[in-house]
């Protein structure tokens, strides 16, 4: 999805906004200069690397929950997989139960809020630093996320709160207040509390800002520059007639197009790779020794690492917490079989799409070696590109190179996703919202306004400090959120070797 | 055990035809009458994470609205006929989720109303009846 990071660099090759008045610049940059003197210690602080190396604790903080999760269940992630197509299948529904949120249903919903922008700049980024064996750590740190999600979906099905009158809540908030409660472990409320106001100015920031800023780039990168409050405020019309005027037609015809354009996508990548047939055994020869060496890269094999690892966790959100809001509502018995879906999830968005991006860039030749020594050209610690360019550019320029209209597609795709996440962070955020101050149409009211006011805002300014702000504030999330994983996983081990035992017994039986 | 006559109902006309059909035949025959409203629904489809979260709820409504406008009213107008009528409301593919019924109350046929669409449209979007007459487990009737 969104991808602040990247942007930084896109933005700085990119367009300089508003061009139009110097007094819509001045207000960017003394917004900038606001936001960067009293968030920066917060952003410098979630990125700093260890000490000595370029490596942000915050990916080694995911990667090591991953592992960790992914050792402590016995690799669920392959174990389960079979199963889990069959739950998506709906093989295991009871029919009287039709006309509730089917597996398929929330799992669609959770991915069309994470496939969006990472899938396509942030795996040109890793490529672009990385080289191509940044893929294979990406597919690795892919792998590994599908426990990390197992884990906290399970969870989030687990401990929600389930109304009266029918409705659902729940998410890392809820599982952390009452899941710690449970095993007497103080300490929960201030955690979910900590957790709803970082997943709240996630919401505000790297899932609404940010979308904004990059759909206004994408916009005016084919009708030329013009000011980005006005695709600010063409959105925020859509965004509140969709979560405040309750116009569901519109956020309907997205879900539905967005699967619609991450299939394409993907069938695209599939021709051109399938057209550049000879290169496949070349492209995934380079892919591993890359991996290993990383062919000339800057930091070899620990650079390649690094960004792979980093942009998958920046993809798919595994750990972060936001899909255990979005799986929650699914209609079961067992909060475990919403967790073997919620597997799948990483699975689609890192390790199909984002290689999927990965290898159209290689394999179209962007990425510039020396013929005699096969090493790649790095210039600046990036690599040199066949059109010199970089981010959505690049994976854009990849596929212009096999289809010239592709560029308006992808145009077209990215506005489409940014919008998709848009609605959907606005629901993780309202989630947090209502769990601080209680639910009422007033109050969430307030929320939907001031989130409709971030989506101006975003696509109007170049605000590097706030999207870098929003970025931590996501990533914070997966601080609390890992830390309440941590204290709760031998509750979802109790639950998946109970049913496992049915499974095997025969008592969950197949319907299909 | 006497027969059942399974009927697919929509509030249609042309359901309502297929009723009155089958229960001059159940009449006749001693059967009794089965009347199965389908709520076309897929576990396919897309939706909003607001949607998500109210889909519970709304289906309690829409099986509660089906009842109060659909089937409802239905047993109502034919109460007098001296058959024995049960109704079902479900969720799913309309022909399918006919089979199922069909299947599940051990009928002796199925009747249903056709809406006659012109060619184009049931060549391209099929029709529940073509598709019913395909699929059904028993003898099916197609009442024009």
């Amino acid at each position: 999805m969104y991808r602040p990071k990247t942007i930084a660099a896109l933005a700085a090759a990119g367009v300089s906004l508003s061009t139009f008045g110097a007094q819509a610049q001045s207000l960017d940059e003394s917004i900038n200069q606001i936001f960067a003197s009293s968030t920066g210690w917060f952003v410098s602080f979630i990125f700093s690397p260890f000490p000595g190396t370029s490596f942000p604790w915050i990916v080694a903080w995911l990667v090591i929950a991953a592992t960790i999760f992914t050792v402590y269940f016995a690799l669920i992630q392959f174990r389960a997989f079979p199963h889990s197509i069959a739950l998506v299948r709906g093989d295991y529904s009871d029919p009287n139960d039709a006309g509730e949120v089917s597996h398929f249903q929330a799992l669609a919903t959770a991915l069309s809020g994470t496939v969006g922008l990472g899938n396509i700049a942030g795996v040109a980024v890793a490529v672009g630093i990385g080289g191509p064996g940044a893929t294979f750590w990406m597919v690795m740190a892919g792998l590994m996320g599908m426990a990390s999600k197992f884990t906290e979906c399970t969870l989030g099905v687990k401990y929600r709160n389930e109304y009266e009158d029918g409705t659902v809540s729940g998410g890392p908030m809820y599982y952390i207040t009452k899941g710690f409660a449970e095993r007497g472990v103080p300490g929960g409320k201030p955690l979910a509390i900590l957790f709803s106001i970082f997943c709240i100015l996630g919401a505000f920031g790297g899932g609404n800002m940010f979308q904004a800023n990059q759909a206004h780039q994408q916009i005016a990168g084919i009708v030329g520059d013009f000011p980005g409050w006005i695709t600010g405020v063409l959105f925020a019309v859509v965004v509140f007639a969709v979560i405040v005027g309750g116009l569901k037609s519109i956020a309907r015809v997205t879900e539905k197009v967005v699967p619609f354009m991450g299939i394409m996508y993907v069938l695209a990548a599939l021709v051109i790779i399938v057209m550049n047939f000879d290169k496949i055994g070349w492209a995934f020869g380079q892919i591993f020794e890359g991996a290993f060496t990383g062919l000339g890269v800057a930091g070899g094999m620990v650079g390649a690492l690094i960004q792979g690892f980093k942009r998958a966790a920046f993809s798919n959100e595994a750990g972060v917490g936001s899909a255990a809001i979005a799986h929650s509502a699914v209609r079961t018995k067992e909060p475990i079989t919403e967790g073997f879906v919620s597997l799948l999830e990483p699975f689609i968005d890192t390790v199909v799409i984002c290689t999927m991006t990965a290898l159209v860039i290689i394999i179209t030749g962007q990425l510039v070696s020396d013929p005699e020594t096969g090493l790649l050209v790095v210039e600046n610690g990036t690599i040199v590109t066949a059109t010199g360019a970089s981010g959505v550019g690049l994976t854009s320029a990849a596929f212009e190179s096999a289809f010239s209209w592709f560029p308006y597609v992808l145009a077209i795709a990215v506005i489409l996703f940014a919008f998709s996440t848009m609605i959907s962070w606005s629901y993780y955020g309202l989630k947090a919202w209502t769990f601080l101050f209680g639910e009422g149409r007033n109050k969430e009211l307030v929320f939907k306004v001031l989130f409709c006011i971030f989506v101006v805002i975003g696509a109007a300014a170049n605000l590097g400090p706030v999207i870098d702000f929003s970025d931590a504030a996501i990533f914070a999330m997966a601080v609390v959120n890992i830390v309440g994983l941590y204290v709760l996983m031998p509750i979802v081990r109790r639950e998946l070797n109970s049913y496992l035992t049915r499974l095997k017994s025969g008592e969950i039986k197949k319907y299909a | 055990m006497s027969k059942k006559y399974v009927v697919g109902y929509d509030g249609s006309a042309a359901s309502k035809r297929a009723v009155d059909f089958a229960l001059d035949r159940a009449k006749a025959s001693g059967a009794s009458v089965v009347v199965a409203h389908v709520l076309e629904w897929s576990p396919y489809s897309f939706l909003t994470p607001e949607e998500l979260e109210e889909r519970h709820k709304r289906r309690g409504e829409e099986l509660a609205r089906a009842e109060s406008a659909v089937t409802g009213p239905l047993q109502k107008e034919i109460a007098d006929s001296g058959v024995a009528v049960e109704t079902v409301i479900k969720y799913g593919h309309i022909a399918d989720t006919l089979c199922a019924i069909a299947k599940e109350h051990d009928a002796a046929q199925v009747f249903i109303g056709r809406q006659g669409e012109s060619g184009f449209t049931a060549r391209v979007f099929g029709s529940v009846a073509g598709s019913l007459a395909q699929s059904s487990p028993v003898p099916c009737t197609i009442v024009p």
